[in-house]
């Protein structure tokens, strides 16, 4: 019996659902509109606020590079705030020696960031869990700690000062409301998560999921594990790169805070709040993030990061994959 | 004269003072059905992992058709046709049936590497993921995922992964273990019924399927090769009767 079906091959004349399913998988779908018209609607609504609503968008792109290592390729890490900084420094220096160029500064920041993440993911990923997250923060604090004695270059603990950023395409000024900022790092956003969204449904994509479901199972069907855990986490860091330079052209600043661990530490709350892996965790988590942390610290202006606490620890016990874990449940709930 | 399909010489490995394989000398022919016994801790899935590349010997050579791969990774062995199993499921637990199986025939069709476009777009991946289901009684459980699956059907994905591969030498690990005795014909029928091109090493406590399925069988204890042989030779012979049959009997 067994034998005679080893040689066929043959599908039935309607493609079975399971087939329909995977092979449909990547296409758009109207609710992933959603954070764009919402990110539009806001710009028209609340026009005293780009500023902050830049900081928003930039704050989601960098989790969005992180969703795509820890939430895709399951690489734990406590320092991704290196290559933020990386990128927000390199964008910075160009332009303090008369680079001014805005897009082309991003592009140097992505491919410095990049190759920061080649380097160090040679070293650091060739561990797993604990150890990983211990060399992250390492890298972190050792790119930290240069920045922060290499004066002549990055001003050290008072940061670039008089930063010039030319207008973008030449027309659109750097304003003090911060139009320009919020248009610019949304377009920006747009693209690089168009780029994260191909990837992730992409043949490398999968195989990602495929390493954090179970990298021995990887190695088994032939997959050069190490190569394509390298490949994402410097994908991921020209991402954060890019994040870190578009804070600096916006504030047209670049301090130490850029490489700190509570950029670190912090991208990955706003992630898990949002939920990991699901591609849009980012943009719930950040605005929640930044929600929570605006109301404690107007109720409570000294302990506030404590109700942040109080926040993860509800999450952790009772709302497990964030705002998207709960949306699941509640989904399921309904269906019963 | 063929290369044999895998050859090992003066195979090693020692875990500090542990031997584990102390000098295995073993050739698997093209084609065919070979089996490898000896009971609990006798090194038969460290053999596994040393031939597969999980493990890379202390001392030793490993052969692959003529080809030496005993500084390759697992990947280009894959590559060049040397797939194994797992003792305990090794899948993608979290996914689909289907998609354990797809991203092995991705893989080994040399699209994963693919950063940008769909995966569920390429040259039929999927389709041929789920035929793949369909031979081997799956395909009603595409869509489910792996860990919602009896154990039995786990490790029936687990040979359909390993053939997505299209494998030449191919390594079972005990492939029916922990599965209940009406689950595992399918499974047995299964292996039985591999293409003849393709060469077995199976490792198997389970006597009937050892005698049943291989032409060969070679013994293994203490990370030593005691004896090989026909199945007869191996069922007259006192030694292994006393080491290995005979433990299992008491």
């Amino acid at each position: 019996m067994a034998a005679s079906r080893l040689g066929q091959t043959d599908s039935s004349p309607i493609a079975p659902a399971a087939i329909t399913a995977l092979s449909r998988r990547h296409r758009l779908r109207p609710l992933e509109a959603l954070p764009w018209i919402a990110a539009l609607a806001s710009y028209f609504l609340f026009p005293d606020y780009l500023a902050l609503g830049a900081q928003i968008l930039i704050a989601i792109l960098f989790a969005l590079s992180l969703d795509l290592i820890l939430g895709y390729a399951g690489i734990v890490t406590l320092g991704q705030a290196a290559f933020f900084g990386m990128g927000a420094y390199t964008a910075g220096i160009l332009a303090v020696h008369g680079w001014t160029e805005p897009i082309s500064g991003l592009l140097a920041a992505a491919a410095a960031a990049g190759t920061l993440g080649i380097v160090t993911g040679f070293v650091v990923l060739r561990t797993e869990g604990l150890p990983l997250l211990m060399l992250t923060l390492v890298v972190a604090e050792m790119i930290a700690e240069i920045a922060n004695k290499w004066d002549a270059l990055t001003g050290g603990a008072d940061g670039l000062q008089s930063m010039t950023i030319a207008p973008v395409f030449g027309l659109f000024r750097f304003d003090l409301l911060g139009r320009t900022a919020f248009g610019y790092a949304l377009a920006v956003l747009f693209l690089c998560w168009l780029l994260v969204r191909a990837i992730v449904y992409s043949p490398f994509g999968r195989s990602l999921t495929g390493i954090r479901e179970n990298a021995t199972r990887m190695h088994a069907i032939g997959a050069p594990v190490l190569t394509r855990r390298i490949t994402v986490y410097a994908i991921a860091g020209s991402l954060s790169g890019i994040a870190g330079a578009l804070l600096a052209q916006t504030e047209q600043f670049v301090g130490l805070q850029t490489l700190s661990f509570e950029r670190s530490g912090g991208v990955v709350i706003m992630l898990i709040l949002g939920g990991t892996g699901r591609l849009y965790g980012a943009f719930i988590g950040v605005p929640l993030y930044m929600l929570a942390q605006d109301q404690l610290a107007e109720r409570y202006p000294v302990y506030w990061s404590a109700g942040i606490g109080v926040l993860l620890i509800a999450v952790a016990l009772g709302a497990r994959g964030g705002a998207f874990g709960l949306w699941d449940r509640a989904s399921h709930w309904i269906a019963r | 004269m063929t290369a044999p399909a895998i050859e090992t010489r003066g195979l090693r490995k020692n875990f500090g003072a542990l031997m584990v394989a102390n000098g295995i000398d073993f050739a698997l022919e093209a084609g065919a059905r070979h089996a490898l016994i000896g009971p609990n801790g006798a090194g038969k899935t460290t053999f596994v992992n040393l031939v597969s590349g999980a493990l890379s010997p202390s001392a030793g050579r490993i052969l692959l058709g003529g080809e030496d791969v005993t500084r390759l990774t697992q990947a280009p062995r894959v590559k060049r046709g040397l797939v194994r199993t797992f003792q305990i499921t090794m899948l993608f637990r979290g996914l689909s049936v289907l998609e354990n199986v797809a991203l092995a025939i991705g893989e080994h069709a040399g699209l994963a590497g693919d950063l940008l476009r769909p995966a569920g777009t390429r040259s039929g991946v999927v389709e041929r993921a789920y035929a793949m289901l369909e031979r081997l009684d799956l395909a009603d459980d595409a869509a489910r995922p792996v860990r919602e699956l009896p154990y039995g059907r786990q490790r029936l994905v687990e040979i359909a992964v390993a053939l997505g591969l299209e494998p030449r030498v191919l390594l079972l690990d005990e492939p029916a273990a922990g599965v209940p005795g009406d689950e595992s014909g399918i499974i047995i029928e299964t292996i039985e019924s591999l293409p003849a091109d393709i060469a077995v090493l199976i490792i198997e406590h389970d006597m009937d399927l050892v005698f049943r399925f291989a032409q060969r069988i070679t013994v293994l204890v203490q990370g030593s090769v005691l004896m090989e042989g026909t199945p007869a030779e191996i069922a007259d012979d006192p030694r292994v009767r006393e080491i290995y049959l005979g433990e299992r009997a008491r």
